[in-house]
């Protein structure tokens, strides 16, 4: 099939150095997200740039970081999710 | 899951009814040797899953194992109804004195089997039923308690049959009724169920079809007694590459469901639908309008973003397709959102202008407002409940039809 996949089209998601850097913040959000978008590697928090666009909008990452520590920003109504 | 003649046969012969000596073959020589191992006239019986065999050539008499062999050779190769034949079944031409019908089916409204029984066999017992019914006899059975001889033998009583016949024929009918049940049926049927001139009774033919929730219990039967791979799809043609790919999506993601078919399919106006009986719904209502699908689809139980996207590539990437539409019945736990996200995605992967590519989107339910504010980002044109599936195919339909002017 022709044409090359696209990342990040509708949703995209950000993480403060400082939450991604602890351990234990980072090995929950690997955990609590269903669709992937974090993947701990080398301690470290990281987003899973192929796996944005599959977020639920279930804001269990968001509720697993300290306020403002993750972002999942909705890029076709410019909305943060609360 | 429909099973061959010959595999039908075996199943009978299994439940213990009686059956002709009869042989599947492969090839004309298979045939021949069947013929001679039988001896006298024969019947050779294209073995395809479809109906028409005598019309179409695909059932022809022998009168000795070379002519077997000769007719064999050409049934072998004779396509019915699209059909390429598995193998054929080589029968003796019986000596019948009297053909009947026995059956079970599964009552959906009574949720049990029932019986059938007719002293008017070998013809559709559809035709028996509407213009003789004085001569079916009916009667359902218990899912759970054991089927007794005494209740197969009320139904062929009712028909007029008596004495002999009567007392011969009550088994075969009971123990069809058994197999029915043990073997997860949801129809077995032996016609003609022949009263020879000896008088015995014999299944000259017989047709099964299996549940096909049920196959996995079933290896037993499918797998130990008649062989069956369980990788034969029974498919009458081979999956095409756009049916390959679909399906292969569809493995690769354990998120919700789709399938695709293409075959017989030549139009310009891609489907992704589905959702409760939708799929065959608005395939209907776009041909009704004169829409001209390029294939049928179905997607639903909550498919992840890259399944939906998937899917609409396959669809979109199709020789001739110049549109989509995406259009389901009310969902419940398909979200409205993932999937705009998803055949956009395919859109835009493709290079495709969504708002061009996609004549319709019609999937009211579970997150439709998010969805909304996907479709409206990218000028797609969309619907909600209040327009009906009939309308939105119409509209679909009239777009594509505008597109060729």
């Amino acid at each position: 099939m022709a044409g090359g996949d696209l990342y990040g089209v509708f949703i995209e998601v950000s993480i403060e150095d400082a939450v991604a850097s602890d351990a234990a913040i980072a090995a929950k959000l690997e955990e609590v997200c269903p669709v992937d978008i974090f993947a701990v590697v080398d301690g470290k928090a990281t987003v899973v740039a192929e796996n944005t666009d599959e977020c639920v909008l279930c804001g269990l990452c968001i509720e697993a970081a300290p306020s403002g520590g993750v972002t999942v920003r909705k890029l076709y109504d410019d909305t943060i999710l609360e | 899951m429909r099973f061959y003649e010959f595999e039908s046969r075996k199943i009978v012969e299994l439940a213990g009814i009686p059956v002709t000596e009869y042989g599947f073959c492969k090839t004309a020589d298979e045939a021949k040797a069947a013929a001679e191992r039988i001896g006298g006239p024969v019947v050779v019986k294209s073995q395809v899953l479809t109906g028409g065999r005598m019309k179409a050539g695909g059932v022809k008499f022998a009168d000795s194992p070379e002519e077997a062999a000769a007719l064999a050779e050409e049934i072998l190769q004779l396509e019915i109804n699209g059909h390429i034949p598995r193998g054929v079944l080589v029968d003796p031409k019986a000596q019948v004195k009297q053909e009947y019908y026995a059956g079970v089916v599964w009552d959906g409204t009574a949720k049990r089997p029932l019986m059938l029984f007719s002293d008017m066999g070998g013809i559709d017992i559809e035709e028996v039923a509407e213009k003789h019914p004085d001569h079916v006899g009916r009667g359902h059975v218990s899912n759970l308690l054991p089927i007794s001889d005494y209740e197969a033998k009320k139904v062929i009583a009712a028909t007029g049959v008596t004495g002999s016949q009567l007392n011969r024929a009550t088994p075969v009918l009971a123990r069809l009724a058994r197999l029915f049940r043990d073997n997860d049926m949801t129809l077995a049927e032996i016609n003609p169920l022949a009263e020879l001139e000896d008088g015995s009774f014999v299944a000259l033919d017989a047709h099964m079809e299996m549940e096909d929730e049920a196959k996995g219990r079933q290896k037993r039967l499918l797998e130990g007694e008649l062989s069956i791979e369980p990788e034969d799809t029974r498919e009458p043609y081979e999956p095409s590459e756009f049916e390959r790919s679909v399906k292969a999506i569809d493995s690769a993601d354990h998120r919700g469901v789709i399938q695709g078919k293409d075959h017989g399919f030549e139009g310009n106006l891609g489907l992704v639908i589905g959702a409760g009986g939708g799929s065959l719904t608005l395939t209907d209502a776009v041909r009704s309008q004169g829409g001209k699908p390029a294939n049928y689809s179905e997607i639903g139980g909550n498919p992840s973003v890259a399944k939906a996207c998937g899917l609409a590539k396959e669809v979109l990437g199709k020789e001739g397709v110049e549109k989509i539409a995406v259009m389901m019945s009310i969902v419940s736990n398909t979200r409205v959102d993932i999937v705009a996200r998803g055949v956009i995605k395919a859109c835009l992967e493709l290079d495709k202008d969504p708002a061009e590519t996609i004549a319709i989107f019609r999937i009211p339910g579970a997150w439709e407002e998010e969805g909304f504010k996907i479709l409206d980002k990218y000028g797609v044109e969309y619907c909600d409940r209040s327009v009906s599936m009939w309308e939105a195919a119409g509209r679909a339909v009239a777009k594509i039809q505008g597109a060729e002017a």
